[in-house]
This record gives structure tokens, sequence and C-alpha cells, in this order.
């Protein structure tokens, strides 16, 4: 009987400790990056690429992680209203128009955490607060 | 009385594996209508088959010269049609095609040529903006304009769905085919441009469509 008694207890620990590892935090970036690749293959890889690899001097790389801290409040205006002139992106210069996607809040949300997460590799994710305070800000 | 049929059944065999390997150079189909014409030759008269085969034409490249067909007479190249600020399709079948383009980019026998359907928009010096940015280095690509009619024309000829159209992300619509056409101008393949898998296909026919035309 102490046996059983102490097994259970051993194995609740684990499974506790197991759900305990995954925090919220994590299975929210997830559940964001998962609904990013969909946007992503719309709206983005024809020109930005499968692995957001760009297209020589015409569409930039988004690859460029000093790009994305640098102008990290700028990216959801970037994408909601498109962008022209100049840009220095991985040590290139591009002056190429990238038109207006007019996406959601929570698109871009999910495609910047996307782009963050899986093709650069990146931990953080875009809340949907952040995004939508960045778009009110846009000039 | 088995035997026989054994016999018989080797020879039909070997029979229909002579004529096939007698019968073509490459297994690339011709495309398009064709028409059998009764021609004499040495005062015989022969029956022979019409394929389709692109029409003359004259338009204004990059660099704002005139090219024409003269420029692709005993080339096999790559046609596709696309616009400059293209949203949808256009960057990833270029993408692809530079690809092909820069493996064959030193090849004399081989050309590329990218019709703008965008007639108002794409002049010459966009058309030449487009070519440096994309990382053309050469004039073994070209990069056309010309008036509405002559481009929707020729699109018709390479048997490639071309329309402008309000709906359609950037408002013209179009398939994204890259068509391959052989040293006497006739249609060989066409092959979806924004498909990994038909591009790949083209990669591979390309050099046997050039093999075939040394014989």
């Amino acid at each position: 009987m102490r046996i059983l008694l102490t097994t259970c207890l051993a194995i609740g620990t684990l499974l506790l400790m197991l759900i305990g590892c995954q925090s919220e935090v994590d299975i929210k970036t997830a559940q964001y990056a998962v609904n990013g690749q969909k946007v992503y293959l719309t709206h983005c890889q024809n020109c930005h690429g499968e692995k957001g690899e760009g297209l020589g001097n015409l569409y930039p790389p988004l690859t460029d992680t000093t790009f994305f801290q640098a102008n990290r409040p700028k990216l959801a205006c970037i994408i909601k209203h498109g962008t022209s002139g100049e840009l220095e992106v991985a040590g290139k210069k591009f002056n190429s128009v990238m038109p207006a996607s007019n996406l959601s809040a929570v698109d871009i949300a999910y495609v910047l955490t996307y782009i963050n997460t899986k093709i650069n590799k990146g931990k953080e994710s875009f809340p949907l607060d952040e995004v939508e305070k960045n778009l009110k800000n846009c000039q | 009385m088995r035997s026989i049929t054994k016999f018989y059944c080797a020879t039909f065999l070997l029979l229909g594996f002579f004529s096939c390997k007698n019968n073509s150079q490459t297994n690339l189909p011709i495309y398009g209508e064709r028409e059998a014409v009764e021609k004499t030759v040495d005062g015989k008269k022969i029956v022979d088959t019409l394929y389709h085969t692109i029409p003359p034409f004259k338009l204004l490249n990059q660099d704002s010269a005139m090219i024409s067909d003269k420029d692709f007479d005993g080339k096999v190249y790559v046609a596709n049609f696309f616009f400059t600020h293209c949203p949808s399709i256009c960057p990833t079948m270029n993408r692809n095609l530079l690809k092909i383009y820069q493996q064959y980019k030193d090849n004399d026998e081989v050309r590329f040529l990218s019709h703008s359907i965008d007639f108002k928009y794409d002049q010459p010096y966009v058309l030449k903006d487009y070519a440096n940015k994309l990382g053309v280095s050469n004039n073994h690509w070209q990069f056309v304009s010309g008036t509405k009619a002559e481009i929707y024309g020729l699109a018709n000829q390479y048997l490639v769905y071309t329309a402008e159209d309000k709906n359609a992300p950037g408002g013209y619509d179009h398939q994204g085919y890259l068509v391959l056409i052989d040293k006497d101008k006739r249609i060989r393949g066409a092959y979806d441009g924004t498909n990994d898998e038909q591009v790949k296909k083209l990669m591979n026919d390309l050099p046997s469509l050039l093999s075939e035309a040394k014989k």
C-alpha cells in the first residue's frame, strides 16, 4: 500500500514539473508563430522569400536582427502602411516601395512573432498590446 | 507451341524497344496547334507537320533598344510575363528564373525574355532599374515592354493568360508560366514559376533541349 502511494506521488510530481516547465508565455508565442506562418505565406513570402532571404537589391531580407531590434517600434507601422525611400538592411541599401498590407493588429503581432522566432530563431514574441500601441504612433 | 508464342512475344518486345529509341530525340512535347501540309520535295509529294511557333516581334528593351525575334534565332530561351510592382506571384517567379539565369548566363545558346504586362508604368528605365536590382548582369536576360496589343497578343502566342483586371493584386491578372522555347521558336514546355517541383523540371528539361538541338 505504501509503495503504491509513493509511486503515485512520484509520478504526480514528475507530471507537474513537466507542465510547469512549459510556461504560458511559451505556449502563447508558439500559438502566435503558428498563426503568423499563415499570414507570412499570404502577405510576405512572395517578395521576402520562404526563409526571409529577400531578393537581390529589390526586396530586403528579414534576417537582419540588428535592424529588427533598432526599429522594433516601427515594424508594425511598416507592415500596416507600407514604406518607401532608402533603407539600409544587412549592409545593403534598398530603395523600393513596399505596399500597405492593411493587416489587423493581431495578424501583425502573429507575423512579427513568426519572423522573430521562426525565421530568426529569436525568443521574443510581439504581444498584441505592444503592436496596438505602436500602431497608434505611426508617422 | 509454347516456345513459338514466347519467341513472338520476345520479338515484339524488342521491336517496341527499338522503335521507341528511334522515334524521339527527347521526351519534350511540342505544344500548340499543328497542321499537316503537303509539300513537294525533289518532285515527290510529302506530308509535313507545321507546328505552332512564336511569330516575329519587335519590342523595346531595358536599354531602350529595339530587339526582335531575330535576337533569339538559334537560341533556346525561357519567356515569362510579369510587371515590376507586382505584389503577388512575380517575385517568386523571377526569384526562380534568376536561379536558372545564374546557371546559364554565360551560355551563349540560352536566353531569357521577360515581358512587362504593365504597359503604363514599366518604361525601359523602370525595367532597367528592376533588372539591376534583381542581379541581372548581362544582356542574355532581356526585359521588354510594348503596347497592350503587342504584349497581350504575344502572351496569347506563348499560351499564357494575361489581362488587365482592377480586382487583381496590382491591377493585372496573369499566369506565372516560364515558357521554354526551342531553336525553331516552338513551345516545348510551360512550367509554373511559383512551384518548386515544376521549376526543377524546367532545370532538367533545359539541358535536354540543348542537347537535342545539337543533333
